[in-house]
């Protein structure tokens, strides 16, 4: 169980995983953050309100996942590494998945790097396709890679 | 002997921020802090802090601490004596204070103590051999003296600090051979343990460890599994190797200087141990002697700051100063503290504070 380990299980991303067919239609967040902590930086970072927390500081975060553009600015803005977006309309085969990154090397575009799932295990090589610098100050690269359709819900973690 | 308005007694979030508010309003303010750079825990805090944006949430602890240092010393009503400890107070008020080499006297009106907290230790066998730190040692090692503690890492504790490390540890390029904890869930927050999990990080609740071996230096350690009973398991031993052992078990308040000024205490388990009895602004049953952060509850630096900035206010409204703006500065920050502490993870420290209450009855 997650409380146990740390990992989400299969009940935990139901709560925050958007419909096959929102998923169709262009890049989404993955908000991965399942527990009442006093935290919301991505409640302003998110200039298009598809986070909120109605209830305070210490809700879980609400995502509407029609206002999500899939931007990724939240991304780097999230204290817990907590945040993915997800675009399965990247390409027939593969899904682009945005990583948030903070240990070096820092890999390049067209370089391989190992992909993990939530538990640590390698899942292949896969390309990666974009690197997002957080700026001097933030720190936190976002990273993209392009992984095969069915492994978009899977990869989180990558090593290079 | 150095007189001054308000001495403050550790230049962490909280005595930091105290010493800023009050000065804000007017007062002059002597910060004393023991080491050579002032910033408390924050000076080692390379992640990220949670909380909200009035916490400066999102952004590193490092950062904040250095804003604050700055901001404390570009403030002429502040003065800051660093590598100076605090060694006592004195019934008559008077602190003393080793400063430059010497034995040297100040004589405040008021005191805001913000000493902070120290790390528990753990007893095992071979848990004096070298190889075997807190983890706050390890963190100073990396984070601010850039040394490498050790190559592959044994963390003792899931609570933010254990998890916190592991990941810097994992940064550093050292490798963690897993995170242990007794209980069977994990006590610190979940986005930090699934963090590591996805960097092959293993956290292994319901272990614990047996003892740690080595020729005279540590080479390894049998964790074991512990059942409902908390007991060790026979037969689910684990060999670890490992040449260090990192304890991250929890923190204790500093609270030497309250106990020797007067204040009452009481031991309030929530909060991490005997804690001095506190009124709602922060006054210790000493009149004119103040607490904020963690040495009146081991909290965060999130609320250590709000603290920090309440105590300011109340120590320098009692010296005459923002009489028009203090008793809303005050509300403000009373008010944050509650948002902060309103959730399942404050539910401790709720407790606690209700205890706290009880005792100044
Ligand atoms: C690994 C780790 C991770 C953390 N992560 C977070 C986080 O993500 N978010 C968060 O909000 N909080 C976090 N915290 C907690 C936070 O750092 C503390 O709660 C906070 O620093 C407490 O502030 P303080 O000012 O009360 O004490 P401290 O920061 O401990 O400062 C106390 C200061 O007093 C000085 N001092 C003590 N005694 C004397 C004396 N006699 N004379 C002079 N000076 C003295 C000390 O040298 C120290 O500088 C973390 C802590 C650790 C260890
Ligand atoms: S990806 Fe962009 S639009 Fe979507 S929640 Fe994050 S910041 Fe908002
Ligand atoms: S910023 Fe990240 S860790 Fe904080 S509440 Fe939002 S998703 Fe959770």
């Amino acid at each position: 169980m997650l409380l146990n380990d740390g990992i989400p299980r299969a009940e935990d991303l139901a709560k925050v995983t958007p419909t096959d067919e929102r998923l169709k239609k262009g890049p989404v967040v993955i908000v991965e953050c399942f527990q009442e902590i006093p935290c919301d930086p991505c409640v302003k970072a998110c200039k298009r309100g598809a986070i909120t927390m109605p209830g305070g500081i210490n809700d879980i975060p609400l995502v509407d996942f029609d206002l999500c553009n899939g931007c990724s600015l939240c991304i780097s803005m999230c204290p817990g590494l907590a945040i993915f977006v997800v675009d399965k309309t990247w390409s027939e085969d593969r899904a682009r998945v945005l990583i948030p990154y903070e240990y070096l090397p820092v890999p390049e575009v067209g370089q391989s790097v190992t992909g993990m799932d939530r538990a640590g295990k390698e899942l292949g090589s896969f390309e990666v396709v974009k690197v997002n610098s957080g700026g001097k100050k933030n720190k936190t690269w976002t990273i993209s890679i392009a992984v095969p359709q069915e492994l978009a819900m899977e990869v989180r973690g990558i090593n290079v | 002997m150095k007189t001054i308005e308000i001495l403050v007694i550790g230049g962490g979030p909280a005595g930091l921020c105290a010493a800023i508010s009050a000065a804000s309003l007017g007062a002059k303010v002597l910060i004393v802090e023991r080491d050579e750079i002032p910033g408390g825990q924050l000076v080692k805090q390379t992640h990220k802090f949670f909380g909200s944006e009035k916490q400066y949430a999102g952004d590193r602890g490092i950062h904040i601490g250095q804003m604050l240092v700055e901001n404390a010393q570009n403030d002429p009503n502040i003065e800051i004596w660093h590598a100076s400890t605090v060694l006592s107070i004195y019934e008559d008020g008077v602190v003393t204070v080793e400063h430059e080499e010497k034995h040297t006297k100040v004589k405040p009106e008021k005191i805001i103590v913000a000493t902070g907290a120290a790390e528990n230790f753990l007893g095992f066998p071979g848990n004096d051999m070298p190889g075997v730190y807190g983890a706050g040692a390890v963190q100073t090692l990396m984070n601010v003296a850039g040394v490498m503690p050790a190559k592959r890492v044994l963390m003792i504790g899931a609570g933010n600090i254990g998890l916190i490390v592991a990941y810097q540890l994992k940064q550093a390029g050292v490798e963690v051979a897993a995170v242990i904890r007794r209980s069977p869930v994990i006590d610190g927050y979940l986005v930090h343990a699934s963090k590591i999990q996805r960097a092959a990080i293993p956290i292994l609740t319901r272990h614990t460890i047996l003892h740690a071996y080595g020729d005279g230096k540590v080479e390894g350690a049998v964790i074991v599994k512990v059942g409902e009973d908390k007991k060790p398991i026979p037969g689910q031993e684990i060999d670890i190797k490992c040449d260090a052992i990192c304890l991250a078990v929890g923190l204790s308040p500093l609270t030497e200087l309250c106990w020797q000024a007067g204040c009452k205490m009481a031991y309030i388990s929530e909060l991490s141990g005997h804690v001095p009895i506190v009124d709602d602004n922060l006054e210790t049953t000493v009149k004119g002697i103040y607490c904020a952060g963690d040495v009146s509850g081991v909290e965060e630096a999130s609320s250590a700051m709000v603290e920090g900035r309440l105590a300011g206010v109340s120590a320098a409204l009692s010296l005459g100063y923002g009489k028009g703006a203090a008793i809303g500065l005050q509300k403000e920050a009373q008010k944050e503290l509650r948002q902060l502490r309103d959730g399942p993870m404050g539910n401790h420290i709720r407790k606690g504070l209700a205890k706290m209450e009880h005792n100044r009855l």
